[in-house]
Formats: structure tokens, C-alpha cells, sequence
């Protein structure tokens, strides 16, 4: 029994040895030049090939920026960092750009918002949006079968709250992919500093989404009252936070009665600031209180 | 003898034609079948892996793996043949025919795994071809695989010009038409 194992072993060995040589050389033979810029440009980068670039994946990427057709912060998981390092290699200067993260824009877990029928088909959103407007109530509703999970190369993405699909803010590089695999279009980019979101993606009037859904936008503008810096508007019965304006005061999640604007900061950040501003609403309304106090005053001894 | 390698010739291009009778090598019949420049390419580049590997196997077969009562080595030592041989291509391509290297992107490295040069090889082994019939079957093969290549993009490249449905287009209307090809080239059945 040893012989055989013995000769396939030599055969094997033999023919691999000979077509090894055979391809060394012809590696030497047919050596094609190629930038050195591209491997290293490929080096830094994070060889997930998620697209987030709009080129095939992380070859084409680097290929492109030293052929000089794609800018060199292309790359958004890479992020600031692998920016100004690929710009060191090429020499130029860097535009930084911000990063970002992704959000879902919608909390309707089925406690909230309720299904309209059972979907007992493929389990993936993007057939079951197919059946009606999906298994939700609200037609703008996250479906929670998790495409968008599915899609995300960097673990950033998991089953939150009520079972609805949660952005892991630093796991999250803003590479896109959970907006191209969400058939509903909830996931959208935002900076990763801004810490308010409007967790509502329903256009639909608010009449409506108050019968769907217990955290919907409604419209009812009480946010935009609240904001001490004009940064959220209702546009098409839905509010939308104006991030370039937006100083994280968390104003409208205080006020929201919908509860659909989330305040990312940490508990007790909230409470202070909710306290200061109650505290100077406080303030004001006594101030006020004085002021028609003395006019009152005044007028009494005038016609005294 | 002439007159046995054309009928061996024939068979292997057109009767039992390897993408549309044994439906081997399907994955590049689909894929590299959009324009016709291409297909002749991936025609070429296969006829070349086929006729080189064909030989090469069966020099290994016959005095390599037989003598020495080696026989179960034949899929592994085959594999190893033609994928050494798909490097090489690789590598001339892309020193010398840039574009066409661009134009099969992934498809070329696929040859490597592409069933119908590993089919050709194990068929030929089979029928116990001589040298020359190894040669002559091997473009025969690679001649029906360029042929069915150059009909499927010629159809495909009038396809893109159509009016279809919308649920048919692209995949849907390319597996059709090679499923009407097929029945097409099931008619060469039983010629010889």
C-alpha cells in the first residue's frame, strides 16, 4: 500500500515542480510594470470592496486614484486617516472631508406600528415590500427582516429595539451599503457627530401616521416651535433636521410628543439640559411676569 | 485517417457540440457572450487552453500516470495542467493584449475551473484518442465552443436592440435563446 502513495506523491510533486519553473519564468518573460503607488495605495485600504467608491472594489479604487480619475478620499470606510496617508503617497494635499454614519430612519417595531397582514413569504425585505407597500401598517415602515444587516461588510449594523434594524454608530464607516439594500429607502447618511435624528421616514399626513403608528412624525410643528436655532423644518408632513444648523440641543426630542426624534447624547447630558432649559424658561416667564406687574403698577398710578 | 479526424472534428464542433449538446462550459457561454469581439476572444483564449491541455494530459496519461498504475491522479494532475496553462495566458495577455485582458476580467482566471476543458480532457482520455486525434478533437471542441460563443453574441448584441418585456430582459431572454440554441443544435443528432 506504501508504493502508491509514494509514486503519486513523487508524480504530483514532479508535475508541480516542472510547471512551477515553467511559470516562474514566464512570469519573468511576460513581467508587466506597474505602478508601485497601486499597492500600496491597495495597501492601506480596508479590502472589504464595498462599492461605497462607485468603482468594481478596492483594486479598481487604487488603480483609479493613482491614474488620477477618482479623488483620493474616495474610500469613506477608510475614512480621514486612510485620506491623508493615500495623499502622502501621492503627494498631494487632501480635501478631508467629514465623516459620516448611517441611520435608520424609522423605530416602528411591531409594538408601535403593527403589521397590516401576515407576510409569510422569502425572508428578506426586499421581496416582502413587493407584497402591498410590505407587512407593515405604516407604508413607509421598516419591514425587520434585515437586508440591510445582510448588506453591511463592517458589523455595524444589528437587531435593535422591537427587533428594528439599529446603526452601531463605531462600527459604522457611511459606506452606503444599507441605503442601496433597503427596499423602503429608510437608511440615510448623516454626520457621525450629529447626535438628533428624526427616526420618522413617513410623508404621509399626520392624521394618518397618528392612527398607524405610536412614533411617527405627525407634523404638528411643535419641534420647530422648540428649536432655539431654526434647524428643523416640516417639509411634506415630515420633519427634518437641518444638521449644518443643528447644535445637538435636543430641544425637539424634549418636545416631540410622537417621540420620534432621538437624542443620542448620554442620559444625564439630557437631563442637564433639559433642566437649564426649563430653568431659563422659568427665568423668562417671571421676568415677563414682572414687566406686566409694573406696567400694571404704573397704569394704577397714573390715574391715581 | 483524414477522413476519420474531419468526422472527429465535426462531432466535437458541431454535433456534440460541447456549450449546446453536453452543456459544458456554460458559465463563459453566458457571461463572455455580450459582444462579439469578446466572444471571439474567450473562443480563442479556450481553443488555446483546450488544444495545449489536451495534449499535455494526454502526454501525462500515457506515460506518466498509466504506466506506474496512477489512474486516480487523473482529475487532480489534469487540474493542475490547465490551471498552470491558464496562468500563462493570463500572464501574456496582459503583457500583450491589454484590452482583451480588461475585456475578460474575471472570466480568463474562470477557464481555470471552465468544465468544458476539464470535460474535453477526461472525454478524451475515454475514447483512448492517439496523438493526433488528441490535437484534432481538442480544436474541434474548441472550435464548437467559439462557434456557439459567436452565435449567442451575435443573437445577443440584435437582442439589446429589441423590444422586450420588461420582466425578460437580460438574464431571462440570454437562457431562452440558449435554451432555442440547444434544441437548435439538437437537431445535428445522430448525423454520424
Amino acid at each position: 500500500m506504501v508504493e502508491p502513495v509514494v509514486a503519486a506523491i513523487a508524480v504530483m510533486g514532479a508535475l508541480g515542480f516542472i510547471f512551477g519553473i515553467g511559470l516562474s519564468f514566464a512570469s519573468k518573460a511576460f513581467h508587466v510594470e506597474t505602478d508601485p503607488r497601486v499597492d500600496q495605495v491597495r495597501e492601506l485600504l480596508a479590502g472589504a470592496n464595498c462599492g461605497a467608491c462607485g468603482l468594481a472594489g478596492c483594486d479598481a479604487f487604487s488603480e483609479a486614484v493613482v491614474a488620477g480619475s477618482t479623488a483620493a478620499n474616495g474610500c469613506t470606510p477608510g475614512g480621514t486617516d486612510v485620506a491623508e496617508k493615500i495623499g502622502e503617497i501621492m503627494g498631494a494635499e487632501v480635501e478631508v472631508t467629514e465623516p459620516q454614519i448611517a441611520v435608520n430612519r424609522c423605530r416602528g417595531a411591531e409594538s408601535v406600528c403593527g403589521l397590516h397582514c401576515v407576510y409569510e413569504g422569502i425572508e428578506c425585505c426586499s421581496a416582502a415590500a413587493l407584497v402591498g407597500t410590505g407587512p407593515k401598517k405604516c407604508s413607509y415602515g421598516c419591514i425587520a427582516l434585515g437586508d440591510c444587516v445582510e448588506a453591511c461588510k463592517f458589523d455595524a449594523l444589528t437587531f435593535g429595539e422591537g427587533g428594528i434594524p439599529h446603526v452601531i454608530t463605531e462600527n459604522c464607516v457611511g459606506c452606503g451599503a444599507c441605503i442601496k439594500a433597503c427596499p423602503k429607502g429608510l437608511f440615510e447618511l448623516v454626520p457621525k457627530n450629529a447626535l438628533v435624528h428624526v427616526l420618522c421616514s413617513s410623508h404621509d399626513p399626520g392624521k394618518v401616521v397618528g392612527k398607524l403608528c405610536k412614533v411617527g412624525c405627525i407634523a404638528c410643528r411643535i419641534c420647530e416651535r422648540a428649536c432655539p436655532v431654526d434647524a428643523i423644518h416640516v417639509v411634506d408632513e415630515l420633519a427634518v433636521i437641518d444638521y449644518e444648523k443643528c447644535t445637538e440641543c435636543g430641544a425637539c426630542a424634549e418636545k416631540c410628543p410622537k417621540k420620534c426624534i432621538e437624542d443620542r447624547r448620554p442620559a444625564d447630558e439630557i437631563e442637564a439640559s433639559s433642566k437649564e432649559r426649563a430653568e431659563k424658561a422659568a427665568k423668562e416667564k417671571a421676568a415677563k411676569l414682572a414687566e406686566v406687574k409694573k406696567k400694571m403698577a404704573e397704569k394704577k398710578a397714573a390715574k391715581e | 485517417m483524414i477522413r476519420d479526424l474531419f468526422i472527429l472534428f465535426f462531432g466535437a464542433a458541431v454535433v456534440n457540440n460541447f456549450v449546446l449538446y453536453r452543456f459544458l462550459g456554460i458559465c463563459p457561454f453566458l457571461g463572455v457572450s455580450k459582444k462579439t469581439e469578446s466572444a471571439a476572444g474567450m473562443g480563442a483564449a479556450v481553443t488555446f487552453v483546450m488544444t495545449l491541455a489536451n495534449l499535455a494530459t494526454w502526454l501525462v496519461y500515457n506515460y506518466v500516470l498509466e504506466p506506474n498504475g496512477l489512474l486516480f491522479l487523473q482529475i487532480v494532475s489534469y487540474i493542475l495542467i490547465i490551471a498552470t496553462l491558464v496562468q500563462l495566458i493570463e500572464m501574456y495577455m496582459k503583457k500583450y493584449q491589454q484590452v482583451l485582458f480588461k475585456a475578460f476580467g474575471i472570466y480568463l482566471p474562470l477557464i481555470t475551473t471552465n468544465c468544458a476543458i476539464l470535460g474535453l480532457t477526461l472525454i478524451n482520455t475515454i475514447d483512448g484518442n492517439d496523438l493526433i486525434s488528441t490535437v484534432v478533437f481538442a480544436l474541434g471542441g474548441g472550435a464548437g465552443f467559439t462557434l456557439a460563443l459567436l452565435i449567442m453574441s451575435g443573437i445577443r448584441e440584435r437582442l439589446e436592440l429589441a423590444d422586450l418585456p420588461k420582466p425578460l430582459e437580460g438574464a431571462p431572454i440570454a437562457l431562452i435563446t440558449a435554451g432555442i440554441l440547444a434544441m437548435a443544435f439538437g437537431g445535428f443528432g445522430g448525423m454520424l
